[in-house]
C-alpha cells in the first residue's frame, strides 16, 4: 500500500483524510443502517401483511395481484428480498413511466416499507436473500483482483471507469459512482433489467466482495492528472480540445493581430 | 489586378515617430495606402516606459515561476493529492509543476508579444514579390546545361545504357520489400487460414469461468447468467507460448436462458439446458464482445454497436457485422462439469479473405 | 526603440556576425532576409500552432522515451498504483504506468505529450481549411498543400502508433480492430495482417515495430517535410488578404526582424505555456484506469483518439455488406469505411487544387488569397466535405452522445447514416446560396456605397437612406474580387470543317467551369465603382448641412422636423408640426 502510505506525509492528506473519514463514516452508517432489512428479512410475519398490503396498492397493477405476472411486469415470483430491495429502495421500482428501462430516482418508500415489500416476496418463493453485512464488508478484499474482475465482468457495459454506457435502443448500463456495496451485490445477483445474473456459484462472494472493492476505489479515486473530465475517454478529451484549448490558442493569435493603442 | 484609388485620408504620412526611417535599401518601405496611427508609447515616453518595465516583469515573473516549479518538483510528494475547486481531488505534484511551468512558459510568449506590439515599430510595410518563374537568362543556362548533360553522357544515344539502367533501378526495391517476409516468421507447416481457424477447444475440454480459472457446473449458471469463460488450461498455454494469441481466439461467453426461448442454434442440440456457448470476439473487426441484454438476448459490441440475438444462433440484427457470432457446442462431463464438444465449426473473429475456403 | 549607437550588445552581435560569415557566408542570406516580409492575420497563425505543438511534442516525447519500455513481454506490476498491484500485464504498460506514477513530472510530460499530439493534428486541420477557404493552395502553391495532405496522413500516423504504445484496454482494442482492417484487405489481408503483427494477433512484436515507426520513421519523415513546407513558404512568401496597399506583386506586413521574430517567437512559447498548463490541469488518458491489454476484456465507450474518430464512426455506420465471390471473402462493411472512403478523400484532398485549376482554367499566380464568398462552389465543396467529416465523426461517438443524452444508438445511427447521404449536398447548396447572397451585397456596397440606416426627408417630402462611401479598407477588400470567365464550349467542327480531338475533354471542361462559374456576380468596372462610391458620397454630403438643423429643431422660429431617425423620439417642433 506504499501509494496511500506515502501520501500521509503531505500536508494536504489532513484534508484528505478528513474527506476519507467523512466518507467511511458515511459508507459505515449507510451499510449499518441497510443491515436492519436485512437482519429483519427473516420475515417476521406481520412483516409479510403489511409487504403485502404495499404490494397490492403499488405493485400488483403491473405485476399481478398474486405476482405472478402481467402484459405490463414480469412475475415477482422467486425473484428473491434481494430483488425487491434493489429496485424499490433505488427508486427504480415503482416505475415512474414506461420508457426503454427504469431509472434510479428517489425511492417513493421509506427503509421499513421496503423491508416489509421484501419479506413478502421472499415470502412467495425462494430467491436471492439480501445480503449480510458479512457478505458486504469488502475490508479484507483484494482491490486489484476486483479490478481484473471488473474488466472482464462489467467494464463492458459499465465502462472501465464505471461511468455507465449505451445498451441497444436506447437501453444503457447506469453510472457506479454512486452504488453503494449493497446495490453492487444485489444487482450482480438478481441481474436487474438488461444486467445479466452474476450468480455466487460463477463469482463468489469473495470475488463479489473484490469488485466492491475496486468499485468502491474508483468512486473514492483521485484525479493524479487534474480534471478528470467525468473519465470518458477520448470523447471528452477530444471536445475538451477542440472546445477549450483552440479557444485558448485562437484568443491568442487574434490579441496577437490586434494593434496597440 | 485591378488597382482602385482607395478613398484615402490625408493624414496618411509616416515616418513622424522616429522609428520607420526604412531606407529603400532594407527591402522595403511604408505602405503609402495605410495611414498610420501613432500608439500611446508612440508619443507618450512615460508609456513607453510602463511599457518596457511591463515587459520586464513578464519575462522576471517567468524566472520565479521556473524557481517555484524546481522547488515543487524537489518538495512536494509525487502521490500527494490536493482539492481544488472545479478540478476535484487532483495530484499535487502534476497541477502544481504543470501550473508553475507553464506560467513561466506562457509569461516568456507574453512578454515578447506585448514587447513586440508596443515598443517595435508597428508600421506595415510593402516588399515586392519576385515571379516563381526564372529569369530567362537561367532558364537559357539550364536548358544548356541540361542538353549539354544529355549529349555528354550520351543518354538519349545509348538506348541500351538507358534501358537497362531504368530496369535495374526499377527492381531495385523488390529485395526491401522481399526481406519483410519475415516480420513473420512462419513455424514450419502453418499457414494463416489454419492458424486463425483452429482454437483450443478440442473435444471434452473443461470450460472455466475467466478471472477465477474455476470450472463450471450447469447449475452454477442460472437463466439470465453470464459467463466469460476460457478452455482449461489457457493459463498453461500462455505461459508456453508467452503471447495472449490463444487467449485471444478461445474467449467465450456462457450465457442461460429458458430452453423454449432458443428460436434456433448452429447446431442441432449444441446447447446444454439452455446453456449457450458463444464466441467472445466479434465478427467485426474482433472487439471482445460481453454485453449481454438478459431480457432481450441481445449481444452488443462495445466498439461499433453490432448486435447479435443469441436466442437466434447469434445472428447479427443490427450494425456493421456480417455474420453470426460462431458458436461453440457443449456438453457435460462425467464429473458434471461444462465442456466443449468440437472446436469452433468456423473461424471466429473477423473475416478474412481465405474464411470461406477452409 | 532604443536609439544608442555603440551599445556593447550590437557590438557583440555584429562581431558574431562576422566571425560566422567568414567561415560561411551567411551574410549574403540574413542581409537578404532579416528584413523579409510576413503579412499578419490572426488566421495566419493557425499552422504556427500545428509547428510548436509538434515541437512539443518532440521534446516530451524524447523524455518519454528516457523511461518507456516496448516489450510485451508480460510482468507482473509492483509499483505503486494500488488498484493494479499484483496484475498481470506487459512490459510496456508497466513502464506507462510508471512514468504516471514514479517518475516525479512524469505524468506532466506524458499528458503534454498526449495533449500537443491531439493538438498538433487539430491545428493541422484548421490551419487545411484555413489554406482551403482562402485559395491559398493555387499557383503557386500547390506543391506545398501536396506536402500539406502528406503531413495530415502522417500525423494520423504518427497518432494512432502513439495511442497504441502504452498497451492499455484502450489502445489494445484499437489494434484489435487495425487486425480486422488489415484482415479485410482482399488477396493480400490475410498475409498482411500476420506480417504486420508477427504472427496471431496481438502476438508480442507489434508493440516494439510501432515504437520505432513511432519514434524515427514517422517523426522522421514529419520533420523532413515540415522543412519542406517551411522553406517553400519562404521561397514564395506568404500570400496576403486584399487589403489597402496589397497587390498581388508585394507583400505586406512586418519585417523578420524584430517584430516577426517576436510575435512568432513569443506565440511558439504561447503555444507551449498553454500546453504545460493543460497537461497539469487536465487528465488526458488516464491508462490505469483502463487496466492491462488482453484480448478478451473490452471497455464500454471504446473510442480512438478524435483524429481517427471519423473513421471509427465510418466503420459504425456502414451496412453489413458482406461478399463471397468464387470461395474468397470480401468484407466491404471493413474494407470501404476503413480503406475505401479515407483513400478518396485523401486523394480527393491531394487533387484538388489541380482539379479546380483544370476545370476554371485559371493558370494565374495567386498571391492574393480569395475571400470564401468569391469562390461559392469550392466554399461549398469544403463546407460539404466537413459535414461529411463530421458525420462521420459523430458517429465515432454515437454511443457515447446516446448515453449523455439519453437516445437509442439505434436511432442516432440511422439518422446519421440517413444525414451521411443527404446532408452533404444540402450543406453545399445552401453555403453556395449565402456566397453568392454576400457577393450581391458587395457589389451593391460597391455600387451605392455603405447603408448607413439613417433615413432622411429631403426638404421637398422625398425620403431617401443615406448611403455613405466605403472605407479605404473596405473598398480595398471587397473590389480585389476577381472574376474569371467560364470557359467557351467546344465547336465540334470548326468553320474549316476541321473536327475538334479534344471535343469531348473540352466539353466537359466547359461543363465543370459553368459549375464552378456561372453564378458569379459580376464585378462592377472601376468606373463605375468611381461613380458609384462618389455618388455616396454626394448623398452623405447632402446630408451633413441637415445636422446643422438638428440644433434648430428647438428653435421655434427655425423650419426643424427635416431630420428623422427611425427610432427616435420625434422633437417637440416635429410634433407641433404634426398637429398643424
Amino acid at each position: 500500500m506504499k501509494f496511500i502510505s506515502a501520501r500521509r506525509r503531505n500536508p494536504f492528506v489532513a484534508v484528505l483524510l478528513l474527506v476519507a473519514a467523512l466518507g467511511a463514516v458515511g459508507i459505515t452508517f449507510s451499510a449499518v443502517s441497510n443491515i436492519q432489512p436485512a437482519q429483519a428479512s427473516l420475515g417476521t410475519q406481520t412483516q409479510v401483511e403489511d409487504g403485502k398490503k404495499l404490494y397490492l396498492e403499488g405493485c400488483s397493477s403491473c405485476h399481478g395481484l398474486d405476482a405472478q405476472g402481467s402484459m405490463n411486469g414480469p412475475t415477482l415470483i422467486g425473484v428473491g428480498a434481494a430483488a425487491v430491495h434493489f429496485q424499490v429502495s433505488t427508486g427504480r421500482m415503482p416505475l415512474a413511466a414506461p420508457g426503454a428501462q427504469a431509472t434510479a430516482k428517489e425511492p417513493i418508500y421509506d427503509v421499513e416499507e421496503v423491508a416489509a415489500m421484501s419479506a413478502y416476496i421472499a415470502s412467495l418463493a425462494p430467491g436471492p436473500a439480501i445480503p449480510t453485512s458479512e457478505d458486504l464488508d469488502y475490508s479484507n478484499a483484494d482491490v486489484a483482483e476486483g479490478g481484473v474482475l471488473f474488466r472482464i465482468n462489467c467494464a463492458q457495459c459499465h465502462q472501465a471507469a464505471g461511468q455507465g454506457g449505451a445498451l441497444t435502443q436506447g437501453k444503457y448500463a447506469p453510472n457506479l459512482m454512486q452504488a453503494t456495496p449493497q446495490e453492487i451485490y444485489e444487482a450482480m445477483v438478481t441481474g436487474p433489467q438488461s444486467m445479466p445474473v452474476f450468480s455466487n456459484e460463477t463469482l463468489p462472494i469473495k470475488d463479489k466482495q473484490a469488485v466492491t472493492a475496486y468499485i468502491m476505489a474508483l468512486q473514492e479515486a483521485p484525479s493524479p492528472g487534474g480534471l478528470s473530465l467525468g473519465r470518458l475517454g477520448p470523447v471528452a478529451e477530444g471536445l475538451f480540445m477542440w472546445v477549450a484549448v483552440f479557444a485558448a490558442f485562437i484568443g491568442a493569435a487574434v490579441w496577437i493581430g490586434i494593434k496597440a493603442r | 489586378m485591378n488597382e482602385i484609388t482607395p478613398m484615402s485620408d490625408e493624414n496618411g504620412e509616416v515616418g513622424n515617430d522616429g522609428h520607420s526611417h526604412a531606407p529603400a535599401k532594407l527591402g522595403y518601405s511604408p505602405v503609402a495606402e495605410i495611414p498610420h496611427r501613432l500608439r500611446v508609447t508612440d508619443t507618450d515616453p512615460k508609456a513607453a516606459r510602463r511599457a518596457e518595465r511591463q515587459v520586464a516583469s513578464m519575462f522576471t515573473l517567468s524566472m520565479v515561476f521556473i524557481i517555484l516549479s524546481v522547488v515543487a518538483y524537489v518538495t512536494i510528494d509525487k502521490f500527494a493529492v490536493v482539492y481544488i475547486p472545479v478540478l476535484g481531488e487532483v495530484g499535487a505534484s502534476n497541477v502544481v509543476l504543470g501550473l508553475t511551468f507553464g506560467i513561466a512558459v506562457f509569461l516568456i510568449g507574453a512578454g515578447a508579444i506585448q514587447w513586440a506590439k508596443k515598443l517595435m515599430p508597428d508600421v506595415e510595410v510593402v516588399q515586392e514579390r519576385h515571379d516563381m518563374v526564372s529569369e530567362k537568362e537561367d532558364d537559357n543556362l539550364a536548358a544548356a546545361n541540361y542538353e549539354r548533360g544529355r549529349e555528354e553522357s550520351g543518354f538519349a544515344r545509348y538506348k541500351m545504357i538507358r534501358r537497362s539502367l531504368l530496369g535495374a533501378m526499377a527492381l531495385l526495391p523488390i529485395p526491401i520489400i522481399v526481406v519483410l517476409r519475415d516480420l513473420w516468421i512462419t513455424p514450419p507447416g502453418e499457414n494463416p487460414t489454419e492458424i486463425l481457424s483452429t482454437t483450443l477447444w478440442t473435444k471434452g475440454k473443461r470450460i472455466v469461468s475467466d478471472g477465477t480459472y474455476l470450472p463450471v457446473r450447469p447449475e452454477d449458471l442460472p437463466v439470465g447468467g453470464l459467463v466469460s469463460a476460457l478452455p482449461e488450461g489457457i493459463l498453461e498455454v500462455q505461459e508456453e507460448e508467452h503471447n495472449l494469441n490463444a487467449r485471444g481466439k478461445a474467449a467465450i461467453i456462457l450465457v442461460r436462458m429458458d430452453p423454449e426461448q432458443i428460436r434456433s442454434q448452429q447446431g442441432e442440440g449444441w446447447d446444454y439446458n439452455g446453456i449457450l456457448a458463444y464466441s467472445k470476439i466479434c465478427t467485426h473487426v474482433g472487439c471482445p464482445i460481453a454485453l449481454y441484454e438478459q431480457r432481450t438476448h441481445h449481444l452488443l459490441c462495445p466498439c461499433h454497436q453490432s448486435t447479435f440475438d443469441l436466442a437466434d444462433s447469434g445472428a447479427v440484427i443490427f450494425g456493421p457485422a456480417a455474420r453470426n457470432m460462431p458458436q461453440l457446442p457443449i456438453s457435460v462431463d462425467e464429473e458434471g462439469y461444462l465442456i466443449s464438444t468440437q472446436d469452433f465449426a468456423v473461424p471466429v473473429g473477423p473475416s478474412f479473405w481465405e474464411r470461406d475456403r477452409t | 526603440m532604443s536609439t544608442t549607437t555603440d551599445h556593447p550588445v550590437e557590438q557583440v552581435g555584429g562581431a558574431t556576425a562576422k566571425y560566422v560569415d567568414q567561415r560561411l557566408g551567411s551574410n549574403k542570406f540574413l542581409g537578404r532576409n532579416l528584413g523579409k516580409v510576413f503579412p499578419d492575420h490572426w488566421s495566419f497563425m493557425l499552422g504556427e500552432i500545428a509547428l510548436y505543438s509538434f515541437i512539443v511534442v518532440l521534446l516530451t516525447g524524447t523524455f518519454l522515451t528516457f523511461f518507456y519500455n516496448p516489450s510485451m513481454v508480460e510482468v507482473v506490476y509492483n509499483g505503486s498504483y494500488v488498484p493494479l498491484k499484483g496484475v498481470q500485464m506487459s512490459e510496456a504498460y508497466a513502464s506507462s504506468l510508471n512514468i504516471s506514477f514514479e517518475v516525479r513530472g512524469g505524468l506532466l510530460i506524458r499528458q503534454m505529450h498526449h495533449w500537443s499530439a491531439l493538438i498538433f493534428v487539430a491545428a493541422m486541420a484548421v490551419h487545411m481549411f484555413r489554406v482551403f477557404f482562402t485559395g491559398a493552395f493555387r499557383k503557386p502553391r500547390e506543391f506545398n498543400w501536396l506536402v500539406g495532405v502528406g503531413l495530415t496522413a502522417l500525423a494520423l500516423g504518427a497518432g494512432f502508433t502513439g495511442y497504441s504504445l502504452p498497451d492499455d484496454l484502450l489502445s489494445g482494442t484499437g489494434l484489435q480492430i487495425i487486425r480486422g482492417i488489415l484482415q479485410s484487405i482482399p488477396l493480400v489481408g490475410t498475409w498482411a495482417a500476420f506480417l504486420v503483427f508477427g504472427g496471431e494477433f496481438p502476438g508480442t512484436d507489434i508493440i516494439p515495430r510501432l515504437y520505432a515507426a513511432h519514434i524515427l520513421l514517422i517523426p522522421g519523415i514529419i520533420l523532413a517535410l515540415i522543412t519542406v513546407h517551411l522553406m517553400m513558404v519562404w521561397t514564395q512568401k506568404h500570400t496576403q488578404f486584399p487589403g489597402p496597399g496589397r497587390t498581388n506583386t508585394n507583400v505586406v506586413g512586418y519585417p523578420l526582424l524584430p517584430v516577426y521574430m517576436a510575435k512568432a517567437g513569443g506565440f511558439f512559447f504561447i503555444v507551449f505555456g498553454i500546453i504545460a498548463l493543460i497537461g497539469g490541469l487536465v487528465t488526458v488518458n488516464p491508462i490505469w484506469i483502463f487496466g492491462p491489454y488482453t484480448p478478451d476484456q473490452v471497455s464500454a465507450g471504446t473510442q480512438p483518439d478524435w483524429y481517427i474518430g471519423w473513421l471509427d464512426g465510418a466503420l459504425r455506420l456502414m451496412p453489413n455488406w458482406e461478399s463471397v465471390i468464387a470461395g474468397f471473402t470480401i468484407s466491404w462493411n471493413v474494407l470501404i469505411p476503413s480503406v475505401v472512403i479515407p483513400g478518396i478523400l485523401f486523394t480527393g484532398l491531394a487533387l484538388y487544387p489541380f482539379l479546380e485549376a483544370w476545370a476554371t482554367g485559371d493558370k494565374r499566380e495567386h498571391n492574393l488569397l480569395e475571400r470564401p464568398r468569391n469562390a461559392p462552389v469550392r466554399t461549398g465543396i469544403g463546407v460539404a466535405a466537413i459535414v461529411f467529416y463530421g458525420i462521420l465523426w459523430i458517429g465515432g461517438g454515437n454511443d457515447v452522445i446516446a448515453a449523455a443524452f439519453s437516445l437509442s444508438f439505434n436511432v442516432l445511427s440511422w439518422a446519421l447514416r440517413i444525414g451521411l447521404i443527404i446532408l452533404p449536398p444540402i450543406a453545399f447548396l445552401i453555403t453556395k446560396r449565402i456566397c453568392l447572397g454576400l457577393q450581391r451585397k458587395d457589389r451593391e456596397k460597391l455600387l451605392h456605397g455603405y447603408e448607413s440606416g439613417r433615413v432622411l426627408r429631403l426638404p421637398h417630402g422625398e425620403f431617401i437612406e443615406v448611403h455613405q462611401p466605403l472605407n479605404y479598407k473596405e473598398l480595398a477588400v471587397i473590389s480585389a474580387k476577381d472574376d474569371l470567365p467560364v470557359l467557351p464550349a467546344p465547336v465540334k467542327v470548326d468553320a474549316d470543317g476541321v473536327r475538334n480531338p479534344n471535343y469531348r475533354v473540352d466539353q466537359l471542361r466547359h461543363k465543370l467551369s459553368s459549375f464552378f462559374l456561372r453564378d458569379n456576380i459580376e464585378r462592377p468596372t472601376d468606373a463605375e465603382i468611381e461613380a458609384g462610391q462618389a455618388h455616396a458620397a454626394h448623398s452623405a454630403a447632402l446630408e451633413a448641412p441637415l445636422h446643422d438643423y438638428e440644433e434648430l429643431d428647438q428653435d421655434p422660429v427655425g423650419h426643424g422636423g427635416v431630420l428623422h431617425h427611425p427610432g427616435m423620439p420625434m422633437t417637440n417642433q416635429e410634433q407641433v408640426d404634426q398637429k398643424q
